[in-house]
């Protein structure tokens, strides 16, 4: 019951960011939705007519139904920038197949006797269409509209990750931040949402074929006024920073920064995978990366110096389930030979290698081990001893396969990978029920996202190395009889980063600077 | 002139011949019956007529004047046609069913409406049904609403393509043998299709008999079941061949072999009509088949 309690409380004060999120939420979907009601339906009843095209135009539909969400999402980035724009496409391309399909499929299963008869009385192809066809098909063409808007509304979530904003605002953010009340106070808004339209849009087909006139006239004005919308609003702003939503939302993430060195411009969220891309492509001017990012080479980024040393420390090194220690306690040996073993410097060029040159993680990692004169040569495979999670970006994926590696060469033991949890939340909760056994993570996200620590407690051991590593240490084997093993070496913090000619131009080597040249007259 | 003219018709379908040079007239107010087994072609023929499908060879006239120059929909609004699967418009009324046609032509709304009143009473429909949806009426019921939604717009030329073919063996004979009667259809040109002998012989003037896209025999019922052409034709009807031959034959054409004199019947009534009255002296009924018999000899 507190739980319950707590939520509503939470939901209380946030109200207004829960209602504008809902709407904007809304307006994505509804606006794809009319779109794709648009052109479904024409692409269906087209391929009632042109039988040849039928295949094909059902595979495409079909085709993009299989790409995954923050796949398509990757694609339309240089194409559209971030915002509404790709996200409406995105949603109207996912919306697509069903109506399409169900336009076609209830066409094309009406009775061949009224068929028959239609044509035989004389009518023409277009009365035909209008009087029969449409009427019959109705409810199947219906069905398809209620899948389209329930998939919309649960795509629009990843909408948030390119900055459309929407529900999943609530939601990312909440995941990588392990706030539980915050993902309900995105996902049951968006739930109820898809649950009242459905039953709404069930409600309108029992009446459709009275009312269809007002309901089209209706349906025309508004898409025109969405569409019109869009148009109008859609000027970009002077100076854009992109941020993931976990670094929106934690303690010593944008909040801080923007305090901390007095800076004020547009702020946009974007999924941490998209956000090098979109920095790349001028869809924004400054983003908060990783120090350790591959493609800060590959896109030629400048970090700026953090001269007023905002961001903590994050060291990383393998966080692991105690009883399996225990258990294997050759483990922690094999684990002491990656002690301090990787520079920032090597760990950005192992990102790079994946990231650019698309070498499969797992051969980066046992390139980097062979480098280092470790053993690689064993390669285990059967019933899993121990199981590795990773969240889902290059760096961790390269770290589990390392880990992998090491524990199959320096122990008997067979590892089995858990790779792409989306995010810190998941990730931990899956330690800390002991579904996986160890995965790499970082001392800042520890104190902060994890223990979610005291601001008084935090000033103290922030900002020295070993402090921090010694405080998570402790405390977590208290809470949850869980592991910081040796860190592997590497900080990778968070850094503002600029397109390099962008920073040379503005002469800005510093955050100061930026937020000297952000205040100019 | 013949009201429909087919001359040398032919229809393939993926090489393999569906309709095979058929040739066949039907004079104004005559009713012809494509007879014949299932994947005889006779369907097909009949839907060349309207252009449901188009020939690959061959010419179609109605009234002079080639089908080919006639717009499909305009074509289509001036033939009455009734199909097996009756079609009626499952989201319209009955009403609406039956104004369909008129409506496509551009009818006012009380001319339509008091010609389906008048069509719901000639078809022994109850009035109240112009409001009732097709689901809700008997199969019978929903093909007397077909015959009707045919006759709509009051069309010269009709085409039944086995129009009681849905219906159960008792409903099928009451409704054939109203729609025999019905002295609206007397003037209509009609092509009837149907596997059914007995239909083909209870409504048709002639009879065309097909068997694998050919015309087999065309002529009047007493030429194929006295003067069949061929061996086809004689088996085909070899079941029913004593019931179809009572059927055509009226006691005016028997009673030049009688040897009662019985002015006592109507000249029109048919043998088989006859024979099957009970209240009939066992004498009379064996005069009546040895006269047939004789009458039957004199064809040969």
């Amino acid at each position: 019951m507190k739980f319950i309690g707590d939520f509503f409380q939470y939901a209380f004060t946030r109200r207004e960011e829960i209602w504008m999120q809902t709407l904007e939420h809304l307006w994505l979907t509804l606006t794809a939705l009319a779109l794709a009601i648009l052109i479904g339906l024409s692409l269906g009843i087209l391929i009632t007519r042109k039988a040849k095209l039928a295949t094909p135009v059902l595979a495409f539909v079909n085709a993009i139904q299989t790409v995954p969400s923050v796949a398509l999402l990757g694609f339309l980035l240089p194409i559209l920038g971030v915002g509404a724009t790709p996200a409406i496409v995105a949603l109207f391309l996912y919306s697509l197949l069903p109506i399409v399909r169900n336009t076609f499929t209830g066409i094309n299963e009406i009775d061949p006797g009224i068929q028959e008869a239609a044509l035989g009385l004389g009518m023409t192809d277009s009365q035909r269409l209008v009087k029969v066809e449409l009427p019959l098909a109705l409810p199947v063409i219906f069905a398809g509209i209620r899948t389209a808007f329930v998939i919309s509304v649960g795509v629009a979530t990843l909408c948030a990750l390119i900055a459309a904003g929407g529900l999943g605002t609530f939601i990312f953010r909440g995941l990588t931040t392990n706030n539980t009340y915050m993902i309900l106070a995105g996902a049951i808004p968006a739930g109820l949402m898809a649950l009242t339209f459905d039953f709404l849009l069930g409600i309108l087909q029992k009446h459709i074929l009275r009312i269809i006139k007002p309901v089209a006239l209706v349906f025309t004005f508004s898409l025109l006024f969405f569409l019109g919308g869009q148009v109008f609003t859609s000027e970009a702003p002077a100076f854009q920073g992109g941020f993931n939503s976990e670094f929106i939302e934690r303690s010593d993430g944008l909040r801080g920064l923007l305090r901390t060195y007095n800076l004020d411009f547009e702020i946009v969220e974007l999924e941490i995978g998209l956000m090098y891309q979109a920095l790349h492509n001028e869809n924004v001017d400054v983003i908060g990366g990783f120090s350790t990012d591959g493609r800060v080479l590959l896109y030629d980024l400048v970090i700026l110096e953090d001269d007023r040393q905002y961001f903590p420390p994050y060291h990383a090194a393998p966080l692991m389930v105690q009883e399996t220690l225990e258990k294997f306690p050759r483990l922690r040996e094999a684990f002491a030979r990656l002690d301090h073993l990787i520079s920032d410097a090597e760990m950005a060029a192992m990102n790079n290698r994946v990231d650019h040159d698309k070498i499969p993680p797992k051969e980066v990692a046992r390139e980097f081990l062979m480098q280092k004169g470790l053993k690689t040569a064993v390669v285990r495979n059967g019933d899993a001893d121990i199981v590795i999670g990773s969240k889902n970006f290059t760096e961790n994926l390269i770290l589990a396969e390392m880990f992998k590696a090491l524990i199959e060469n320096y122990t008997s033991l067979t590892v089995e990978l858990k790779l792409g949890f989306g995010g810190t939340k998941l990730v931990f909760d899956a330690l800390n029920n002991r579904e996986i056994d160890l995965y790499p993570e970082y001392t800042g996200t520890g104190l902060l996202v994890i223990l979610q620590s005291q601001d008084s407690l935090r000033e103290k051991v922030l900002y020295q190395k070993d402090a921090v590593y010694n405080f998570v240490r402790t405390e977590f084997i208290q809470q949850y009889g869980i592991e910081w093993l040796p860190p592997l070496g590497f900080n990778n913090t968070h850094a503002l980063m600029m397109r390099r000619e962008m920073a040379e131009e503005l002469d800005l080597q510093s955050i100061s600077d930026l937020s000297a040249y952000l205040q100019r007259p | 002139m013949p009201v429909i003219e087919v001359a040398a018709l032919s229809k393939h379908f993926a090489e393999k011949a569906v309709v095979d040079n058929v040739s066949f007239s039907v004079d104004q107010g005559e009713t012809l019956v494509l007879l014949g087994t299932s994947g005889s072609g006779k369907t097909t023929t009949l839907k060349m007529i309207n252009r449901l499908i188009e020939p690959n060879g061959g010419q179609i006239r109605i009234n002079g004047s080639p089908v080919r120059d006639v717009k499909p929909e305009t074509l289509r609004r001036g033939i009455g046609y009734v199909i097996q699967h009756i079609g009626l418009f499952p989201h319209y009324t009955v009403g609406q069913n039956i104004g369909l046609t008129p409506g496509l032509l551009g009818w006012q709304k009380e001319k339509i409406r008091d010609r389906t009143n008048y069509l719901l009473n000639l078809l022994n429909l109850d009035p109240s049904f112009v409001n009732r949806f097709p689901h809700e009426l008997s199969g019978g019921q929903q093909q007397r609403v077909g015959v009707a939604r045919a006759l709509a717009a009051n069309p010269p030329i009709i085409l039944l393509d086995e129009p009681f073919g849905a219906l159960d063996p008792i409903s099928r004979k009451q409704v054939r043998d109203d729609f025999a009667s019905l002295e609206e259809l007397k003037p209509k040109t009609m092509i009837l299709v149907t596997h059914d002998v007995i239909e083909a012989f209870t409504l048709g003037d002639s009879i065309c008999l097909m068997d694998q896209g050919c015309v087999q025999q065309l002529g009047k019922p007493q030429d194929l079941l006295f003067r069949p052409a061929n061996d086809f034709v004689r088996q085909f009807f070899t079941g029913d061949r004593l019931t179809l031959e009572l059927m055509i034959t009226t006691c005016s054409e028997v009673r030049p072999w009688l040897q009662a004199s019985q002015n006592a019947f109507p000249s029109e009534l048919s043998l088989l009509t006859l024979l099957s009255s009970e209240d009939m002296q066992q004498s009379f009924r064996e005069d009546l088949l040895r006269a047939f018999y004789q009458y039957k000899t004199s064809f040969a």
